[in-house]
């Protein structure tokens, strides 16, 4: 009962995130939407591991948790103007 | 029956706090401000919700993997929160400036 309760306000809020990337003015409200909305993916494959009694679910809010950080990171280095950009001719020493 | 109580605490708190996140995030004026509202809240929301779950957890394992998942999410949050403030701020995104009216109407 407590659970499904917590499964719908994570939804609720994944959709609040959602609509924000969609919307998002600039690119850097999109990143930020996607990662909140990778966090609460993360959370909803826990609760509902609990849920239908499969905690084995854990190992998959683990994989995920380490995917959206990595690939948060690498969207910002692309987009950014960093090393990995690809506007930017990095001359090799 | 004392855990299931501290769990439905946790895990409403929790609740609570995502939401407020999410309607931050739609409603603020700002790119800064939103920042602010993710930040805080995806850290705190998802420590309480896990919090809630580890007073349920019905072996040690469950309990090892939930620890691993919360120290995790408390160390990667605050930093990709702090590294698209800091994209954004290199890439000249400005802050939005707002200006406070005294009683007669000067700025």
């Amino acid at each position: 009962m407590m659970f499904a309760a917590t499964c719908i306000a994570i939804l609720v809020t994944m959709a609040l995130a959602l609509s924000r990337a969609l919307l998002g003015p600039t690119r850097f409200d999109r990143i930020l939407a996607v990662n909140m909305f990778g966090t609460k993916t993360v959370i909803l494959i826990a609760v509902v591991g609990f849920l239908t009694n499969r905690p084995e679910f854990l190992d998959l809010a683990l994989v995920y948790a380490l995917m959206n950080f990595i690939g948060v990171i690498a969207v910002l280095r692309f987009s950014s103007g960093g090393e990995m950009s690809a506007a930017e001719t990095e001359e090799v020493p | 029956m004392i855990f299931d109580v501290l769990s439905m605490i946790c895990l409403s708190l929790g609740c609570f706090f995502s939401l407020v996140g999410g309607i931050g995030l739609l409603r603020l004026p700002d790119f800064y401000t939103r920042g602010h509202a993710v930040g805080v809240t995806d850290t705190c929301g998802a420590g309480l919700v896990f919090l809630g779950l580890m007073f349920q957890a019905p072996d040690h394992m469950v309990l090892i993997k939930l620890i691993a998942v919360i120290v995790f999410l408390l160390v990667t949050s605050p930093i990709s929160s702090h590294a698209v403030a800091k994209a954004a701020w290199r890439s000249g995104l400005e802050p939005q400036q707002v200006r406070y009216l005294d009683e007669e109407g000067k700025a």
